[in-house]
């Protein structure tokens, strides 16, 4: 394992093709989560990102590892970053490699999807409306409601980086 | 001397409890399902958001029934917004 994966600085999307380029794979397939500028109808000019670090990176690792597991011939390769990012500014990185373009997607697509559910990081929007933590808010139930399953919000509100 | 974890909490977990980090009592060895439990027993205003606070034990996505002991780094992982 290289440097910290989750990071402060700007990342760069050259890094993680080569961390996965090599002479069998003949396609790399990359993704970009790039802040954008509206979420749920409200303007957005900064976003604060933190994360549970060393739980992120151990999480991360773990993602790595499964699905270069499940898909055969797949490696992959992703950043993160954290700290206050603006618009236009990336947020996370992500590269597949594969002999053919169908794994490459596909493993790629898996990457960003369950970094999303399952990394340990947060974000605070900084609107018109001041700060909030996304996703929080669309958490609150009522005591013991019983029926949601765990993390059954998470999914649905904020899927603004595709 | 009493038996204790430390807990953190993030983003509105954090903002609920009103700190980042602190040690939190375990009278006995319990799974993470009912020291979440107890954590929002001491923190009443987290009780809404119960059902979607996951426990991370040690730095890992714990199940309800894991067993947590004594010295245990234990996270409450609000819905997670990366990406």
């Amino acid at each position: 394992m290289s440097a910290t994966r989750i990071r402060r600085e700007a990342l760069s999307l050259d890094e993680v093709i080569q961390i996965v380029a090599r002479p069998e794979a003949g396609a790399i397939a990359t993704f970009l989560g790039v802040v954008r500028n509206m979420n749920d109808g409200r303007a957005v000019s900064l976003l604060e990102y933190e994360a549970y670090g060393t739980m992120a990176e151990a999480e991360l690792q773990r993602i790595l590892e499964e699905l270069e597991r499940e898909i055969p011939g797949v490696r992959v390769a992703a950043t993160h970053r954290i700290g206050a990012l603006h618009v236009g500014d990336v947020a996370v990185a992500c590269a597949a490699s594969a002999p053919h373009r169908g794994e490459a997607f596909r493993a790629c697509r898996e990457l960003i999807d369950r970094i999303k559910a399952r990394l340990p990081i947060w974000k605070r929007e900084h609107g018109p409306d001041g700060p909030y933590w996304v996703g929080w808010e669309d958490a609150r139930c009522t005591p013991d409601h019983g029926e949601h399953e765990h993390h059954a919000h998470a999914h649905h509100a904020h899927d603004e980086k595709r | 001397m009493s038996n204790t974890v430390r807990l953190l909490a993030f983003a509105g977990a954090r903002d609920v409890l009103g700190a980042s980090e602190l040690v939190f009592p375990l009278d006995a060895p319990c799974t993470a399902e009912e020291l979440l439990h107890h954590v929002c027993s001491r923190f009443p205003a987290l009780v809404p958001y119960r059902r979607s606070i996951r426990v991370a034990v040690n730095g890992a996505y714990a199940g309800p029934d894991e067993e947590v002991r004594s010295g245990d780094e234990v996270a409450l992982i609000p819905p997670v917004a990366g990406g």
